[in-house]
């Protein structure tokens, strides 16, 4: 019985143990860069007409190129990527545009105007979840192919239905969706009507540094160089590889199985600082952390108490302790970063002036609220934190985790008393966070803007006005001075608690260098990282 | 009696349907009730209220329940699950990719599961109160009381992180990405029949920990049943006999009293594999392997209720199929049920 035994438990071992036997690799491929990073937050995969989240529009960033981007040096400025220079009629209307020549897709064939102009006008038709950055302009299905045409190889026109920003129509055209797309490739795929949208959700036809070569879902996605790119990778390919716990990305770092980690958090940075095996590099991005007031909540809507709750919290103790090194103290509606932005900061933690203002607003003994968080670090801790500066002057707060989804469903239900939550314009123009934060024309549920401020009941007509008046202000100085005020309006008299703004922190093997971070994932770019 | 185990088959298939009717039932119902709208999945937080209604047409979100749900099941009887939000493919697309590495994973498992737990459990019965007993009750008692994605992760700081003899996460390294052919979709054997052989050890590396932590789970359970079945055969008066008659122990342990757990083992052995199909969900997130559970982990976080649905349907009807299997199994090896 015993040799049967032995017999047995040798197989066994012998199925087992070569496996074991085989060291794992300690280096990743020379030719290939692998990156850890959490990418299950792709909808819509890699039509730029479609996609939204920030893994796509990072990926999307790296395979296409747009008419113009924001000078990575500084934000405020525009400089020309397919554009070589533009004119703006005097009324602002009309833009005009000459677009490079010499560049090439991935095809190998030339880009020229007729492309641009498909690619803008096959946003519009699609209309998907981004399409209202251009057509917000006015431009719709029927005439947008009036509007904006090439009227020669390098040449393309234009024309707004209505006067707006030129700086804002700029802005909007550097997002993902105005990424240019190869027509005749593009075309050649489309099935059903749908301009190719079913193929370039897993396909890519720009002209970019990489291509998309492979993509499964929440485990990877596999970039190739763009033999035709301006600007040809050090790398010939590169990886991202899906992996979602931030402790697992720093063990693969360690073990030399990915070269660059993306998303470690503040415990794991502070186990590697002062470690030259392993730079970091740092870059502000515009994730703004707030917290929203139902107005619908009778104890929230004297402004007395929305201050209160303001002067409350010790932002800075949050930003020190919780999460250093990854979010920073910003308490103004337009990230740092985005034009027109300022930096006031007013409200620091002042329990006395904060019980006065509660007093003031009716309510000298507090009340109790609950705050709808994301269970996830670092949401649940500053949850914790602001329960415990809240309880200072007297208000109770029931604190209630979830799913991020169910948080943000709850919130566009207009179900929340408080909501903990994070915000991210959608191209950069100061017109994407001051409309989402202060504009609300209709409060009613047939409203057709019903971002931050209708979700809340915030109602405010000077705010909302002022929006619309600087999406129109074709002079900057005039442009910047109406953000200015509304930015301190909205600090004294929103129902909206900013607490901080984010970094993302990038932590390489020695010897890995030149990932570009954008302030938005639409601008980081992979083509210069380099291996040593 | 052909009649009688043809009776006794059908009733056992007609059950199928009637089981997989109310998982569907359940599971949509679920579904809908989650407090999540599954429109933000699909159009984003950020997307204008006339993208959302769209959306929301399309999902037939703007339907009543059951009208929803007869929509549902016409489409599941053309073989259509609809399109999964995450991975812009039809789902039947997606199961067919990811589930034959979670087939791949719980096989190996269950049959090192079988190997190491079988001959424990005999062995444990026939020395029962002594060293080995009490070490083999200790090890299956461990193995149903640690959670598998403790075990995991334990493997991973001290095989790979620690003593660097096993490699990471994923189903193999990141160099030997999309070098196979797809054929049946298992990796392992998909670079044995390509003759890739470097592709092929490095994927059984990779199988190796995931594998062995399932297979402990299911070997803990197995060894204890069958140390159960055990100890009641040998108590039985044929055992007396046979020892009277002077057979040697192996031979009294392993035909007469194994021999006769062997029909209920089957239905354990086919249970504690169904268990592994749908269990695995735990253990391919730690170790991020791309199959099943990975799959509906992912949609579940992201709302997508296509591919939620779709994947809860293809477990559940392996644990229904599995189940009625070992049901025909026990109805054909076992004379008294004759």
């Amino acid at each position: 019985m015993l040799s049967r035994r032995t017999i047995l438990l040798t197989s066994v071992s012998g199925l087992a143990l070569p496996a074991f036997d085989r060291r794992a690799d300690a280096a990743t491929p020379k030719n290939a860069v692998v990156m850890a990073k959490a990418i299950d937050d792709i909808v819509g995969a890699f039509d730029p007409a479609q996609s939204y989240e920030f893994a796509n529009n990072e990926a999307c960033g790296n395979l296409y190129r747009k008419l113009v981007v924001p000078d990575p040096n500084d934000t405020s400025k525009l400089v020309g990527d397919l554009a070589e220079k533009w004119d703006v009629s005097s009324d602002g209307l009309v833009l005009t545009f000459q677009i490079r020549s010499g560049v090439l897709f991935d095809s190998g064939k030339p880009l020229t105007a007729d492309d641009v102009a498909f690619s803008l006008q096959r946003v519009v038709k699609l209309n998907l979840t981004p399409a209202f950055i251009l057509t917000q302009f006015g431009w719709n299905a029927d005439n947008v192919e009036k509007m904006i045409r090439a009227t020669g190889v390098n040449t393309l026109v234009i024309t707004l239905p209505e006067v707006q920003a030129t700086s804002f129509v700029l802005y909007c055209l550097s997002a993902t969706c105005g990424s240019i797309v190869e027509k005749a490739t593009v075309l050649a795929h489309e099935a059903s009507g749908d301009l190719g949208n079913s193929w370039l959700k897993t396909h890519s036809a720009g002209a970019g540094s990489y291509r998309l070569v492979d993509w499964q879902a929440s485990d990877h996605i596999i970039l190739e160089a763009n033999p035709h790119a301006a600007t040809k990778p050090d790398v010939s390919r590169l990886i991202v590889k899906h992996v979602a716990e931030p402790s697992a990305q720093l063990l693969l770092l360690q073990k030399g199985d990915t070269d660059i980690a993306r998303d470690l958090n503040a415990d794991q940075l502070k186990t590697l600082a002062g470690n030259a095996e392993y730079p970091v590099i740092r870059a502000g991005q515009l994730t703004s952390m707030y917290i929203a007031l139902n107005m619908a909540t009778p104890e929230l809507q004297k402004v007395e108490a929305r201050q209160a709750l303001k002067y409350a919290i010790d932002y800075e103790a949050i930003a020190k302790n919780i999460t250093p090194g990854l979010w920073f103290v910003w308490q103004s509606v337009l990230p740092k970063g985005v034009p027109s932005a300022i930096s006031d900061a007013p409200f620091k933690k002042d329990v006395a002036k904060a019980k006065q203002l509660l007093a003031q607003a009716g309510y000298p003994n507090g009340f109790t609220l609950t705050l709808d968080h994301f269970s996830k670090s670092p949401f649940a801790e500053i949850a914790q934190a602001i329960q415990a500066d809240l309880a200072a002057i007297g208000v109770t707060l029931n604190l209630q985790a979830g799913e991020q989804k169910q948080v943000i469903s709850k919130m566009r239900a207009r179900q929340h008393q408080m909501s903990m939550n994070t915000w991210f314009p959608d191209y950069l123009d100061a017109n994407s966070n001051a409309q989402a934060f202060c504009a609300n024309p209709d409060d009613s549920d047939a409203s057709k803007l019903r971002i931050l401020a209708w979700r809340s009941h915030f109602v405010d007509k000077e705010m909302t006005a002022a929006v619309a008046d600087a999406a129109k202000e074709l002079d900057n100085k005039k442009r910047d001075e109406i953000y200015a005020k509304l930015q301190r309006d909205f600090q004294q008299r929103a129902p909206f608690i900013m607490l901080l703004q984010n970094y993302e922190v990038d932590v390489m093997r020695k010897g890995v260098s030149g990932i570009a971070v954008g302030v938005l994932p639409d601008y980081t770019r992979y083509a210069k990282i380099a291996k040593a | 009696v052909i009649a009688a185990r043809i009776r006794q088959a059908l009733a056992a298939l007609a059950s199928v349907p009637i089981t997989l009717f109310g998982l569907i039932l359940i599971t949509f119902l679920i579904g809908r009730a989650m407090p999540i709208d599954p429109v933000i999945a699909i159009a984003g937080d950020h997307a204008p209220p006339d993208v959302i209604a769209r959306v929301r047409l399309e999902l037939g979100l703007d339907k009543p329940l059951p009208v929803q749900f007869a929509i549902y099941l016409r489409s599941l009887l053309q073989g259509d699950l609809g399109h999964s939000v995450m991975t812009s493919r039809p789902v039947t697309e997606d199961i067919a990719r990811f589930f034959p590495a979670t087939l791949e994973l719980a096989t190996v498992a269950i049959i090192i599961a079988v190997l190491v737990g079988v001959p424990l459990g005999v062995v444990s019965a026939w020395k029962q109160g002594s060293r080995l007993d009490h070490f083999v009750r200790i090890i299956s008692l461990a193995g149903q009381s640690v959670p598998v994605f403790v075990l995991g992760l334990i493997c991973l700081l001290v095989f790979y992180a620690k003593l660097g003899i096993a490699p990471g996460t994923g189903q193999v390294d990141v160099a030997y990405e999309g070098l196979v052919p797809r054929v049946s979709g298992m990796l392992v054997l998909d670079a044995a029949f390509d003759g890739q052989w470097d592709v092929f050890w490095d994927a059984v590396s990779h199988l190796a920990q995931p594998a062995l932590v399932l297979a402990y789970f299911s070997m803990a359970y197995i060894t204890r049943m069958t140390r159960a079945f055990m100890i009641e055969a040998l108590s039985g008066e044929y055992i007396i006999t046979a020892r009277a008659k002077g057979l040697s122990a192996t031979r009294i342990l392993w035909r007469h009293a194994f021999g006769n757990i062997a029909v209920r083992l089957v239905t354990v052995l086919a249970l504690a594999y169904a268990g592994l199909l749908e269990g695995a969900v735990i253990t391919e997130t730690v170790f991020s392997w791309p199959g099943l559970g990975l799959y509906l982990t992912g949609s579940l976080l992201n709302a997508d209720m296509n591919a939620v649905l779709g994947a809860t349907l293809v477990v559940g009807f392996v644990y229904v199929v599995l189940n009625l299997l070992a049901d025909l199994a026990y109805h054909l090896m076992d004379p008294r049920v004759r």
